[in-house]
């Protein structure tokens, strides 16, 4: 446990200094995920959202909650490792005696703390331009919403992984991920509420690990009310369902690695 | 005990070939076609702990994939493999924990970070002490004449001093077993005698087992007392070094300007007339007899200069492999 939690901090440390030293790059990013916020001013000028019994309020919490949770559950595990094993920096990770999963992870969590800064200041600026859409969610809101957010991550993670260990067999898996970026955006909660869909869509919805990355932990921190025990569950469910699957296919994958570029 | 031991190792890859234009594009996305490659072919050998081995052989002998194979990184397809006790395919912590690679084109360091940085993730990942990994990070660095550039971003660094801190990381965990896949490539000649140097040493002081490829000879007859040469995956010497040269150039050039002209005839006995013009002759003679013949030679003949020459090795080897490539 002692070793652990050591060689977490150490990834951690040289992660998020890694990860200061892309900080330009990383506002960019930061810059790139305002759909929810574009979503917002269309639904704002629709009226479709009173339609379907949401006021404008709930709207705007809701989007700025999704804004929020959009930018700590963002996933880029294929691409970079598609890029390492390619050009062959993963063989000296997979030659150390802990798994390159734990370096990728660890990344992604370096990369969230670096964001935190710039999220601040992007809703500071939103706050000012626009004070209405700013407000303090509760204690409990703050709490499950952060748990969540984490959870919501770590569930992107791992469905990604899945897609990632294709890289052992395609050169180009991160084409895979792109076309999973359909059903993502729609069914997540990015672009409109999936209280709006039609029941049947709702239902199919639901059925997919999508809304419980988006959808879930924004309602929650906007104050909607929330299933909390069942979006937790859901995302548990959703996550045993997938770690035995990313096992088996990393460990299959890894008797097929070549071990190009070294 | 063989610390490595390799028997019958085969790697075959299969690979899908297609032909130029528009027609072999077509035809590749259609009616795709396969073909099997044997990068290694029942190759077997064992290596000894503490000893240093050289492998050689041309680009795409089947040096690099044995390399990954003993490493772990790629599956044999077939044959049998043991390194310090251990299926390697099986990747098991402990084997790793006893096992480094070293690649003179690729680096495990953060490219953006300076060394220490890594280094310090290393010390973590393999369970080194603190004060431990100081300790070796100090005595490695000294060992390597290295100081603030490991504080230093490695993309600021130069390419041998990049080598070096590549080194210094992939032995802070004290391995038993060093594969090094072209250490020295690229580096200018005196970085080149410092690694090898520092490899020398190393060694004496740890009882590491080394298995270092190299398209520099200079590593091999410095480094290697016995090596091992690859062909279109198949191994056909294991050996010492100086048993390869004798067998490769059995006898020595022996050049002299005399100051008087001879015949033919006059150098019967003395060895093997390569050339005669004039006061120039050149004599082929048997390694295991050059001495007592050259003073032979220096009794009978009044001798204006005298040159003893071999073929470099680097030629030898060439040759053997060129000769190779026309069987």
């Amino acid at each position: 446990m002692k070793w652990a939690w050591r060689v977490a901090r150490a990834l951690i440390t040289s992660q998020y200094a890694l990860m200061l030293e892309y900080r330009a790059e990383i506002i960019l990013w930061a810059l790139s995920g305002v759909l929810p916020l574009i979503m917002l001013g269309v639904w704002s000028g629709s009226g479709a959202a009173t339609a379907a019994g949401i006021s404008a309020q709930q709207l705007s919490r809701y989007f700025l909650a999704a804004f929020v949770v959009r930018q700590f559950t963002v996933v880029w595990l294929i691409n970079v490792f598609e890029e390492d094993a390619l050009q062959g920096r993963l063989s000296p990770f997979l030659l150390q005696p802990i798994s390159p999963l734990w370096r990728y992870l660890t990344a992604h969590l370096s990369e969230q703390a670096s964001r935190i800064p710039i999220v601040a200041v992007l809703l500071v600026l939103l706050g000012i331009a626009a004070p209405g859409l700013i407000w303090l969610p509760s204690a409990g809101a703050i709490f499950f919403g952060f748990i969540a957010i984490m959870a919501a991550f770590l569930l992107r993670f791992l469905l990604q992984l899945v897609l990632t260990t294709f890289c052992f067999w395609s050169e180009k898996a991160a084409a895979i991920d792109r076309l999973l970026m359909i059903p993502y955006m729609f069914l997540s909660g990015i672009v409109a509420p999936i209280d709006t869909f039609p029941p049947a869509v709702k239902r199919l919805a639901m059925a997919t690990p999508f809304p419980w990355m988006i959808d879930f932990p924004a309602r929650l921190i906007a104050g909607e009310p929330v299933n909390i025990a069942l979006g937790f569950a859901a995302i548990t469910a959703w996550c045993l369902l997938l770690l035995p699957i990313c096992h088996l296919l990393w460990r299959a994958g890894l008797r097929r690695y070549s071990a190009m570029g070294a | 005990m063989s610390i490595i031991n390799a028997k019958e190792l085969s790697k075959i890859y299969r690979i899908s070939e297609k032909q130029p234009g528009l027609a072999g594009t077509l035809r590749h996305l259609l009616q795709r076609k396969h073909r099997e490659i044997t990068a290694v072919n029942q190759v077997s050998f064992s290596i000894e702990p503490g000893e240093i081995v050289g492998f050689l052989g041309p680009n795409g002998a089947g040096k690099t994939t044995t390399l990954k194979m003993l490493t772990g990184l790629i599956h044999p397809s077939s044959g049998e493999l043991s390194v310090a006790g251990h299926k390697p395919w099986q990747r098991k912590a402990r084997f790793l924990r006893q096992i480094t690679l070293v690649m003179g084109n690729r680096q495990q360091l953060l490219w953006d970070l300076p060394a220490l940085d890594s280094l310090k993730v290393n010390a973590a990942v393999y369970g080194i002490p603190e004060k431990e990994a100081q300790r070796r990070i100090n005595e490695l660095a000294e060992m390597l004449e290295l100081g603030e550039e490991l504080l230093r971003p490695l993309r600021k660094l130069s390419l041998g001093q990049r080598m070096k801190t590549e080194l210094l990381a992939a032995l802070l965990h004290q391995p038993a077993v060093l594969f090094l896949d072209e250490p020295t490539l690229g580096l200018d000649v005196n970085a080149q005698v410092r690694v090898r140097e520092f490899l020398a040493d190393y060694n004496k002081r740890t009882g590491a087992t080394m298995l270092l490829t190299s398209h520099y000879m200079g590593d091999i007859t410095t480094l290697c007392p016995r090596v091992l040469l690859i062909h279109q995956g198949e191994l056909f010497h294991d050996g010492s070094l100086s048993e390869l040269t004798q067998k490769l150039a059995p006898c020595s050039q022996v050049r002299m300007e005399l100051s008087e002209i001879h015949s033919v005839e006059d150098f019967c006995g003395y060895g093997d007339i390569h050339s005669l013009k004039g006061h120039q002759v050149q004599l082929l003679i048997p390694r295991a007899e050059l001495s007592e013949r050259v003073a032979a030679l220096l009794n009978r003949f009044e001798v204006v200069d005298l040159e003893v020459s071999a073929p470099p090795i680097e030629e030898l080897i060439g040759g053997l492999f060129r000769t190779r490539d026309k069987l």
